[in-house]
């Protein structure tokens, strides 16, 4: 195998492994905290506005762990430094 | 019309005028689009402005929506809103509008470009010691990054940092990603589905706006505060 073709190969797997593994987390953590957030704006509607807004911050904050992994894989995939250099070459 | 081709990944990319080294990317060319119809448009209501019982509907629209920032604004720094009205609301207005905007064929928001993203994390990178300096001082001001003690110091540095960075790849890897998915989405089950993507498209754009200037309105708060909540 020459370069080209382990660099594509490993580029390919590790951005699928990337977005598997990486999206675990966040999706766990958000599930979490949405049924406590849920649980809590039943027991508690009025104050349904501040709970709101701490969700929607707090998800962004938890999902942005999630977009750095997908981040990452578009770049393995679209812009991959390795690879535009094996090519020029 | 899909002017970002699927194997480009930011509308920097695109290149629409080119005299040697002067370079007009799609990037640019929105970002001035968006903000000339902010300028534009609040020129163009508030020229006619009133202070009586009939307003017309824009200038109610234009009042609606200063009336919901301020209480945003206030809601989350417990403080008066005016001083961060401007800085905020900006924010909120510009990523609102720009993400808003992608219903609009040949259009490619500015913020799926990690250039624009890392410009408004870096402006709030500025704002929150100008913020909090001009509030407390630059005395106590700085005496919060050797809280507790001293080694602290390069934690509280690369918080700041990560922040930063977290702020802009956020909003970029949403947009972005939203746009690979659409893109991947005509070529999967094309006619139908888009439409429901680009409908919840619409949906993050707000959002992620909201979060944007939310964030930047916490960071702001949390660096004004703390001298009180020491005290």
């Amino acid at each position: 195998m020459d370069s080209i073709t382990v660099i594509a190969m490993a580029s390919i797997i590790g951005a699928g492994l990337t977005m598997a593994i990486g999206s675990i987390g966040p999706a766990l953590g958000e599930g979490r905290a949405v049924q406590q957030a849920l649980s809590a704006i039943a027991q508690q509607p009025d104050e349904r506005n501040t709970l709101q807004r701490t969700l929607y911050v707090g998800l962004a904050m938890i999902e942005s762990i999630a977009i750095y992994c997908f981040v990452i894989s578009m770049i393995l995939i679209f812009a991959n430094p390795f690879w535009t250099h094996v090519i020029a070459k | 019309m899909e002017i970002l081709q699927s194997n480009q990944i930011s509308p920097d990319q695109i290149i629409i005028w080119q005299w040697r080294f002067i370079i007009i990317n799609a990037t640019m060319l929105y970002t001035w689009l968006i903000m000339f119809i902010l300028v534009g448009g609040s020129w163009l209501v508030t020229r006619r402005i009133s202070s009586e019982i009939r307003i017309s509907r824009w200038q109610n629209f234009l009042e609606s929506v200063v009336s919901i920032l301020r209480d945003q604004i206030r809601e989350v720094s417990q403080d008066e809103p005016t001083k961060y009205l401007s800085y905020i609301g900006t924010l909120f207005l510009f990523i609102g509008l720009s993400n808003l905007l992608i219903i609009v064929p040949g259009y490619v928001a500015p913020t799926a470009s990690l250039t624009t993203t890392a410009a408004l994390a870096i402006s709030v990178f500025f704002a929150v010691p100008l913020y909090g300096i001009t509030k407390q001082g630059l005395k106590s001001y700085f005496k919060e990054y050797f809280q507790p003690t001293f080694i602290f110091f390069p934690f509280h540095i690369m918080g700041e940092i990560s922040r930063t960075l977290a702020l802009a790849i956020r909003l970029f890897g949403n947009i972005m990603s939203h746009d690979k998915v659409i893109g991947i989405l005509l070529a999967v089950t094309p006619l139908f589905f888009p439409i429901i993507m680009q409908a919840l498209g619409l949906l993050i754009g707000l959002v992620q706006a909201y979060i944007f200037a939310v964030l930047a309105m916490v960071y702001i708060a949390s660096a004004s505060q703390t001298h009180e909540q020491a005290s």
